[in-house]
């Protein structure tokens, strides 16, 4: 498989939120708005790139029965990196991902990553791994956020077009759910056409 | 009566999955059916509640008297993993029924992020440990709950005539958001 093939297979054919489900909770939780995704999800870049560079750096030096556990520090120490970044230096949208960004230790996709492609492969190519499927992912919560704030409050990245009120329905738990399920639908209808 | 607004709250009004979104993996994962379904809400009843206990010391007596707040995700995570593979061995030993009855659910509970949500919740909460204990309790008995409820609807799903784009995952997200609008019928309870 060439670069450009790793890079952009988190995109469409392995996106981690509508083809693998990877990651949900992020996903439906802070997708209420466009920003508030788009926050997300390059967070959640940062943390697969550095920890993907890492564990491909030092996968020969790690034994094989501790391989998880050391895989979860490394990755829980870049998510602290992105917590106090976030906090200090964008304290609003650290606000409004609340629990979200530490709990980005538990997303399947980060840990998926680390043991299914970067401790097997080369750091150039985890790199990019990392990167495509970070950026895949941010897409994914982009595009949900985008739907959401558009039905649900009328804007799009926080400017308002359309004037009055919306369904608010769209911005609640329930939207969420219901957003996403008829998107992998629609997905899975453009795929078989 | 702050316990019953705890236990309310937790259960009802802030469901744990359908309305702040953690444990959706096996929430959509190990609900196909309504007995693993009770057999996974009874694993995190289990896990959470001890996790929640001794993230709560680990918080109090070792990391804020040495002010290394800055490593509680590190550090709970690890307790979480750990604290998991010791009530694994456990549970092998003394029960080995119970073990049998839980035992696949317990290596997938590591991931699931209802438990270390609920830990860090507890800590930002500022609850005293006999809070944190009811509300890990009654956050368990909510995502079990959700857990049950979504299988039954699943089972009946299945005998069901569901377009053929729907089927499988979006018709279920789809059903869970119906769920979670049923949910929001609470929203003022407390």
């Amino acid at each position: 498989m060439n670069q450009l093939q790793n890079f952009t297979k988190g995109f469409i054919k392995d996106n981690p939120v509508f083809v693998l489900l990877l990651g949900m909770c992020p996903t439906l939780a802070v997708t209420s708005t466009a920003i508030n995704g788009l926050g997300m999800g390059l967070a959640t870049t940062f943390v697969l790139v550095m920890s993907n560079i890492v564990v491909s750096l030092i996968k020969n030096l790690i034994p094989d029965k501790v391989r998880i556990p050391s895989f979860i520090v490394i990755i829980a120490s870049f998510v602290t990196i992105v917590e106090l970044t976030m906090q200090a230096y964008v304290p609003d949208l650290f606000d409004s991902l609340g629990i979200f960004i530490p709990l980005i230790v538990v997303n399947c996709i980060v840990l998926g990553r680390a043991e299914a492609f970067a401790s097997k492969n080369n750091v150039v190519s985890s790199m990019i791994d990392g990167l495509g499927m970070g950026l895949g992912f941010a897409f994914a919560l982009t595009l949900l956020g985008t739907v959401r704030e558009l039905f649900g409050s009328g804007s799009i990245f926080g400017m308002k077009f359309i004037p009055g009120d919306a369904i608010l329905v769209f911005v609640l738990s329930p939207g969420a759910f219901i957003t996403l399920g008829y998107l992998i639908a629609l997905l899975n209808r453009l795929k078989k056409a | 009566m702050e316990y019953i607004i705890i236990i309310i709250g937790a259960i009802f009004v802030n469901n744990i999955v359908l309305n702040q979104f953690l444990g959706i993996c096996p929430f959509l994962g190990v609900s196909k059916k309504i007995n693993t379904a009770v057999g996974m809400g009874g694993a995190v009843l289990f896990v959470m509640t001890l996790a929640t206990i001794v993230t709560w010391l680990i918080q109090n007596y070792v990391l804020t008297p040495l002010g290394l707040q800055f490593l509680q995700t590190i550090f709970f995570i690890l307790v979480i993993a750990s604290l998991v593979q010791m009530v694994e061995i456990i549970l092998k030993k003394v029960s080995p029924s119970l073990f049998q009855a839980l035992g696949i659910f317990l290596p997938l509970i590591t991931t699931n992020c209802a438990v270390l949500g609920v830990a860090i919740l507890t800590i930002q909460k500022e609850f005293s440990l006999m809070e944190g204990v009811v509300y890990a309790i009654s956050n368990a008995l909510g995502f079990a709950l959700a857990l049950v409820l979504f299988s039954g609807l699943r089972e009946h799903l299945d005998l069901m005539e569901v377009p053929k784009g729907m089927r499988g995952v979006p018709i279920a997200l789809v059903t869970a958001g119906i769920l979670a609008l049923a949910f929001m019928g609470f929203s003022n309870l407390v």
